[in-house]
């Protein structure tokens, strides 16, 4: 690194890159994994896991490379979001990994192993993310692309219409020889880099030329129409496929996104009661919104008539067994739940198995995540950072939220992923993704103001001795 | 920006703290609520994933527990000669819970009671695996073993009690079931079940316990009793005031008796010996109602007895002068169970005093540290030890010289009553055989037996207390005896 440098009177502050720090904090988040892995074989066969060391290796090549690559591309950037993300990702893996144990499971005639595919996903999504690191070498890149993006978050969202529901909701592409894709993962940040870059350029437009009504600014309909339109075809879309998380969290973004541009409180007053308008009407005529509040609002009052509510049930169950300590990894039932216990569920298995401890140990990494973006965002020098780096962490807030907020029944079920933790490929190669992001974003906003040139006309400064 | 920026970030801070309060309210506040919910299968589970203790006869364990793979519940009950027992263990199902004391000793035998807290608490340190404790009972193998012999493929049911303690030693029913055939939670458990309960036989019925017959002659001893107890008579070799025929009261209907026997002013001893229905039946008459229900009630009648598995309340009702004349003689609207005449018979043994019936003798913790011991205790007192002493030696002579020779054991001396009780309209069905009796050495008796037979198959002519139901309660007797030398 530079740099003391000659006579001037501006001279640049080393700025400290906290690379060795990041290395450190990879490493024991690989550790707890390592740990996880080998508490979960001790508990399930009273010896450690064959699997350990390949999972273990994997997890460190992973977050090695990670770090090597934002170390080179990235070097400023914020020293805990890899980290964090590498945590997640790994007790992730090791939860999916016990619930691959799960007699119960591997006693269902559709039983596939789950870990070994998610440990693959995670090394996409780190390649993912090396590659947004190598190519996107200035965030600002992406302002080019807005409508670019625009158009291609709706083709991510519609696409799915064309595909068959799978357990109610459209939201999976299916790709002969490849998987199924949940394109609505990838559709959350690139539908994030159209909100910044519209937003950045109206913005003005949008906080400014607005007439007053009622108490509240109004701005003019050329303005916020083509925004506006887009988003309300986003939501329609996923109200059509049954995706209520997504809509939730795209239209929490847009609301935040909005605020953040405009400086106006009367957004979020305005997106509240357009919120409130939304569910009450999508709840009055879609059957599966009715199931998820009823199952909601005494999940036990409808156990064995409603599915909604007898997992939601189960999944309380879970959490209330786990207690303040938790059974240990390994020795709990949340395998119970059944389907989607290693995906939209997964929480309910550290809330049993890891406990209230665990429980908010990971509710808080998840914090500190949203944190650094919103430190990272408000780092930013320019708008457009400010507002892609709090549209993507907003937007995993968000999801965070309503993903454990769902499965604890603090509100209804909607159905999405944990971002990290959860089995599930898009979603772990988009979050990927989305960190990559950021941690260029916040490259960018730590980065040291570039040394001035030396001046050749200076000269030493002469030292006058008595 | 920054402004909204740092509005979103308490937002965002917001959110999370929602969370980590709902995860404090669902995992500590409502964590006990959740955890004892009637769905949550994790209770079974937990109940399941260790051994159970054992029920144990005789220093050996009549029960077992099996590893099972088929189910997320680990451990099934196993039963060693599991009809045999299956009236004094009950069963222990994954799927259909349990009886008796398999249900009333779950604390113990799952290591889940409260009297184990300490035995828990030491091994959660030591890190013993859990099991669970085990019941002690006060059961005799061989003579179980007599008595569900004895009884075979006939319909029925024995209880012995050791009079001097009130210690349960045998308690038999027949046709039985083996529990094990339905202790799991397959398909082909409940399939088993169902097929013992749409059994018309009803092998899960305890009859030794659950079903009350009427007594018949056997009760006659308890109307002796009372009219000693009452002084109505207080020479059992005198004569009693006895016409023949009797009359029945308020009635034109005669009393009458099973054959030519010499019952005219019969004294007891003679009326016990031929068991004569006009001399009882009087005298039941002559005692009145409310003493005879007294006296009955003296023996336990009218109340559930707890061994702790509870046996059904045998009945002496209040009643009309002529069906209090027949419930005299064991033939109208009075009832009881096995237990509860064993219970006749085993107070009369110990010279009037009724011990309190038990079966668990100990509870033993999982290091097999005793944690209860049972101590005999009376429940009544129904007559004073000379009375008990005069229907002992009319007893005895029922065994020596009456209708009950057929429990005759060499060398000792035993003391009995037949009966053959009437049912069904007009007495149309099969009668019931009975026979109470004891068995008394030096130093007091041991064995008190109530046996029934309730045999639809036998020829209506052979059904005699004493052709039937003697010779079981003999060989009970006799297995106890045995096992004292």
């Amino acid at each position: 690194m530079s740099v003391v440098t000659n006579t001037t009177t501006i001279g640049a502050i080393d700025a400290p890159s906290r690379r060795n720090t990041e290395l450190v904090l990879v490493a024991f988040a690989v550790l707890i994994s390592v740990f996880a892995y080998a508490n979960v074989g001790l508990a399930i066969n009273g010896e450690l896991p064959a699997g350990m060391l390949g999972y273990g290796l994997g997890l460190a090549l992973l977050g090695g490379v990670a770090h090597l690559a934002v170390r080179r591309f990235a070097p400023y950037a914020d020293p805990l979001l890899l980290p964090l993300a590498t945590l997640l990702n790994g007790l992730g893996l090791a939860i999916i990994w016990r619930l691959d144990q799960s007699e119960r499971f591997q006693q269902t005639p559709n039983f596939v192993a789950a870990a070994s595919k998610q440990l693959l996903f995670s090394a996409a999504g780190v390649a993912l993310l090396v590659i947004v690191l190598l190519v996107l070498k200035d965030h600002r890149i992406l302002q080019r692309y807005t409508y670019i993006s625009m158009l291609a978050a709706l083709f991510l969202l519609i696409l799915p219409m064309f595909f068959p529901a799978v357990n109610g909701a459209k939201i999976w592409i299916k790709i002969p020889g490849v998987g199924t894709i949940q394109p609505g993962e990838f559709a959350k940040i690139i539908i994030a880099v159209f909100f910044a870059g519209y937003l950045m350029v109206k913005r003005d437009a949008l906080a400014l030329a607005s007439r007053r009504f009622m108490g509240l600014y109004l701005p003019r309909g050329r303005d916020l129409g083509p925004i506006l339109m887009v988003w309300a075809f986003s939501i329609l879309i996923l109200v059509f496929e049954t995706d209520l998380g997504s809509s939730l969290l795209f239209f929490g973004m847009f609301i935040v996104m909005l605020y953040v541009a405009t400086e106006r409180t009367s957004w979020i007053v305005f997106g509240l009661l357009m919120s409130g308008a939304g569910a009450v009407g999508v709840a009055t005529f879609e059957p599966h919104v009715q199931q998820r509040v009823t199952a909601w609002l005494d999940p036990f009052a409808g156990w064995g008539k409603l599915a909604a509510s007898e997992q939601m049930a189960k999944s309380l169950m879970a959490f209330g067994s786990g207690g303040t300590l938790g059974t240990g990894l390994g020795q709990g039932n949340s395998d119970l739940i059944g389907f989607a216990a290693n995906s939209d569920f997964i929480l309910a298995t550290v809330g049993e198995e890891l406990g209230l401890a665990g429980m908010m140990a990971v509710l808080l990494v998840y914090g500190l995540v949203v944190e650094r973006g919103v430190r990272t965002a408000l780092a930013a020098r320019d708008p457009f950072g400010k507002l892609l780096a709090i549209g993507l962490s907003g937007s995993f807030a968000i999801q965070v939220f309503v993903v454990a907020g769902g499965v604890m029944g603090l509100i209804p079920l909607t159905g999405m992923t944990m971002p990290f933790l959860a089995a599930g490929g898009s979603s772990v190669i988009a979050n990927w993704a989305l960190i990559g992001i950021l941690i260029r974003i916040s490259d960018t906003a730590r980065r040291p103001a570039p040394a001035p040139a030396p001046s050749p006309d200076a000269e030493m400064t002469q030292v006058v001795r008595p | 920006m920054n402004k909204p920026l740092r509005r979103i970030a308490i937002f965002c801070g917001v959110l999370v703290l929602a969370l980590l309060v709902r995860t404090n309210y669902i995992q500590y506040v409502r964590a006990d609520e959740l955890n004892g919910n009637e769905h949550n299968r994790r209770v079974q589970i937990e109940r399941y994933a260790h051994e159970r203790g054992n029920i144990i006869v005789d220093g050996e364990p009549v029960t077992g527990s099996v590893e099972t793979k088929d189910s997320d519940f680990k451990y099934k009950r196993v039963w060693k000669d599991g009809p045999m027992w299956a009236p004094v263990t009950g069963y222990s199902s994954q799927a259909f819970d349990s009886t008796q004391l398999e249900n009333l000793e779950d604390g113990i035998l799952t290591g889940n009671s409260d009297q184990l807290f300490f035995d828990r608490t030491l091994s959660m340190f030591t890190g013993e695996k859990k099991t669970g404790g085990n019941i002690v009972t006060t059961l005799d193998a061989a003579a179980q073993k007599a008595a569900f012999k004895g009884l075979g493929d006939k319909k029925g049911a024995v209880a012995a009690l050791d009079p001097q303690t009130g210690a349960i030693l045998a308690l038999a029913s027949t046709p039985s079931y083996d529990p094990s055939v339905f202790a799991g939670n397959s398909l082909k458990d409940s399939d088993a079940r169902q097929k013992l309960l749409n059994d018309k036989d009803k092998p899960m019925l305890n009859r030794a316990l659950r079903e009350t017959y009427p007594p018949g002659s056997t009760f006659k001893v308890v109307t002796a009793s009372a009219a000693l107890e009452n002084g109505l008579y207080t020479d059992i070799d005198a004569k009693t005031d006895s016409p023949l025929p009797w009359r029945l009261p308020q009635s034109t209907n005669l009393l009458q008796n099973e054959g030519s026997i010499p019952c005219k002013d019969a004294s007891l001893r003679e009326a016990l010996r031929w068991s004569c229905n006009t001399v009882f039946g009087k005298m039941s008459h002559d005692l009145g109602n409310e003493k005879m229900m007294e006296q009955a009630g003296k023996f336990g009648f009218n109340k559930e007895v707890f061994t702790p598995v509870r046996a059904d309340a045998s009945i002496y009702p209040k009643d009309n002068q002529p069906q209090n004349a027949m419930a005299g003689i064991g033939q109208a609207s009075n009832r009881a169970t096995p237990l509860q005449m064993a219970m006749v018979a085993s107070a009369i043994a110990n010279d009037g005093k009724l011990m309190q019936p038990y079966m668990v003798a100990q509870r033993q913790a999982p290091n097999l540290d005793v944690i209860y011991t049972h101590e005999k205790e009376q429940l009544s007192q129904p007559l004073s030890a000379e009375n008990a002493q005069k229907v002992q030696q009319m007893m005895e002579t029922v065994v020596k010289t009456g209708t009950g020779t057929n429990a005759q054991i060499d060398g000792v001396t035993v003391g009995g009553k037949t009966g053959t009780a009437q049912h069904g309209l007009n007495n149309s069905e099969k009668p019931y055989a009975w026979f109470i009796s004891y068995a008394k050495t030096d130093s007091g008796s041991p064995v008190a037996v109530a046996v029934v037979v309730e045999d639809g198959n036998a020829n209506r002519d052979d059904i005699s207390g004493g052709g039937l139901a003697a010779p079981i309660a003999k060989s009970v007797m006799q297995a106890v005896l045995d096992g004292k030398k």
